[in-house]
């Protein structure tokens, strides 16, 4: 690559973590460029959120190192240069959305304007409503707001738009999209690959407390692109996996359910080999199918 | 593009933390206000017992003259509900919240926190000593000299700290509304115990030998030595207990959050 050499303004080496008997980070390795999106994409439990947990001072590591600008997570100067947008945060129900954004912003030694930081995240018209009385998306929007208020270098967002429906995810897009512009690097995590391919310009993928890939949104999507055919066929497991499309082959009771890079290609071949095949079902991968896919190519 | 960079990476100035700071407890205050299962039980529960029971049925306990024994020690009792209830209270449900997580993970100084929550408890029992000493002077006979009544509001208003820090060890200990539970177990027992709501001779002796182990006695012995319902009272001894327990529940208090 021709690409200059960039110091990271954040970085994780060998970071791990326990909760008694549980891994939730087994030695990571992460590094975020000046400028970037970076999206950590996970199941549930993969360990994100405690990565991101490292990178804000919030947990410390059991082993390895953490670093935030070249200072310790830890120490308020370092915090200063990040926002942070939490996985679950309950704000105080009884302060106005401008109140809590002045209040936030006091904390940070330049701070956005209240009413810029309001306009960027969408809420002009809802500062003088209590934090109670918004819906759930409005209110992950002040959370939000509470991040970028003053004006930090990097912003950290733990899976922004869980449990919001599609439009509300698509207004937080466009939020983050405007805040790139205005030049903030970007960490989000997500489980949504959708969501990683919307936004991000590079995708890290955690599993069990792993990093088991790293690629640009579309690197992963080619990567991961195919389908799940279920069907009836007497067609045998050997013969099935001859076959160019296919990649795996699970038994699920009397169908059988075949992981293929071209859907369209394998009905037609299938139809030919068996006439009799029956009980189609064909589905685009999921998360975990992708990952499936991922980490056989990585293995 | 480096824009940002150029300014977060600024240190606060000196007006900028007193700044931060102020805001900090203006809003935990303006928090509460607009918190009215707050605001009712911690404000107008002292004095509405007093007018009910000092005002309303004026007379004497023994020696003691009730509407001037009841406004000490409804004071001590105004001054405890808002530490244990706003500063505990409070602090447990924002540990459950998350909200102490997001301004752990901030730039905020932790200090500014624990500063506001304890702004917010004396503004409170101010509030609550004005409203009795309102309801003591205007409507009661109670008659105290100037010098004596600011005396009376100085030793409340200090005594009120060792509460704070039952508050914040409460806090430190339980998440969410046990902590509602645990501060009324504490609570309401401690100051009838303690002869906030009726002078300890009317309790068997075992009880008033035992009231020596709750802060709130030795707070109410201050107080009713200044209003000059009691004689002899050894302030430096009660003083020292009150210094000792807050010493006593810092210290619990930051074992368990430094634990965590």
């Amino acid at each position: 690559m021709s690409t200059p050499v960039i110091h990271p303004i954040a970085r994780l080496t060998g970071a791990r973590k326990r909760y008694g008997a549980i891994t939730a980070l087994d030695g990571i390795d992460l590094e975020l460029r000046r400028g970037e999106l970076l999206a950590l994409l996970g199941s549930n439990g993969a360990g994100k959120s405690t990565a991101l947990g490292l990178l804000t001072g919030r947990l410390a590591a059991d082993a390895g190192e953490v670093s935030l600008f070249g200072a310790d997570p830890r120490e308020a100067s370092a915090r200063r240069r990040i926002g942070v947008m939490l996985q679950e945060a309950r704000l105080p129900e009884t302060l106005r959305v401008r109140e809590l954004v002045h209040l936030f912003a006091s904390y940070y030694p330049a701070p956005r304007a209240v009413d810029e930081t309001l306009a960027l995240a969408g809420l002009t018209e809802l500062a003088p409503r209590r934090y109670a009385a918004l819906s759930g998306g409005q209110q992950r929007r002040v959370q939000f707001a509470l991040a970028i208020c003053g004006a930090p270098e990097l912003v950290f967002v733990d899976e922004p738009t869980t449990g919001l429906d599609v439009e509300a995810r698509r207004g937080f897009w466009q939020v983050i999209h405007a805040l790139r512009e205005a030049g903030t690097s970007i960490v989000l995590t997500t489980h949504y690959l959708e969501e990683a391919d919307a936004l991000a310009e590079r995708v890290v993928l955690i599993e069990r407390g792993r990093m088991i890939a790293e690629d640009t949104p579309s690197g992963l999507k080619s990567r991961a692109q195919g389908a799940r055919l279920r069907c009836v066929t007497r067609l045998s497991a050997a013969e099935l996996a001859a076959l160019p499309e296919v990649q795996s082959i699970e038994p699920e009771g009397s169908r059988v359910s075949i992981r293929c890079s071209d859907s369209d290609a394998l009905l037609r071949r299938l139809l030919h080999l068996d006439p009799a095949l029956h009980g189609i079902e064909i589905r685009p991968l999921n998360l975990e199918d992708a990952f499936l896919a991922l980490t056989g190519d990585a293995a | 593009m480096n824009a940002p960079s150029l300014h977060s990476s600024l240190p606060m100035t000196g007006a900028q933390n007193l700044r931060l700071y102020a805001l900090e407890a203006w809003y935990e205050l303006l928090r509460m206000a607009r918190t009215p299962a707050f605001v009712i039980p911690t404000l107008a529960f002292p004095v509405a017992f007093y007018l009910m029971f000092a005002v309303l049925i004026p007379g004497q306990w023994g020696s003691f003259q009730k509407a001037t024994y009841l406004f000490a020690t409804y004071g001590v009792f105004g001054v405890i509900g808002p530490a244990l209830f706003g500063f505990g209270v409070g602090m447990a449900m924002e540990r459950e919240s998350g909200l102490l997580e997001l301004k752990r993970v901030s730039p905020m100084p932790i200090a500014a926190y624990f500063a506001a929550k304890i702004a917010m408890s004396l503004i409170a029992a101010l509030c609550v000593v004005l409203l009795l000493s309102a309801a003591a002077m205007g409507l009661g006979d109670v008659r105290m000299a100037f010098g004596d009544w600011t005396l009376l509001l100085g030793a409340l208003m200090l005594g009120a700290l060792p509460f704070c820090a039952l508050g914040l060890l409460i806090g430190s200990l339980v998440k969410g509304q046990a902590a509602v539970g645990i501060v009324n177990l504490i609570y309401l027992p401690m100051s009838v115990l303690s002869g906030l709501w009726m002078p300890l001779f009317a309790f068997p002796e075992i009880i008033q030998k035992l009231a020596v182990v709750w802060p709130a006695w030795h707070l109410a012995q201050l107080a009713l030595g200044i209003s000059g319902q009691i004689e002899g009272v050894n302030v430096l001894l009660h003083s020292a207990v009150l210094i000792g327990f807050t010493v006593f529940f810092l210290a619990l208090a930051a074992l368990r959050l430094k634990g965590r």
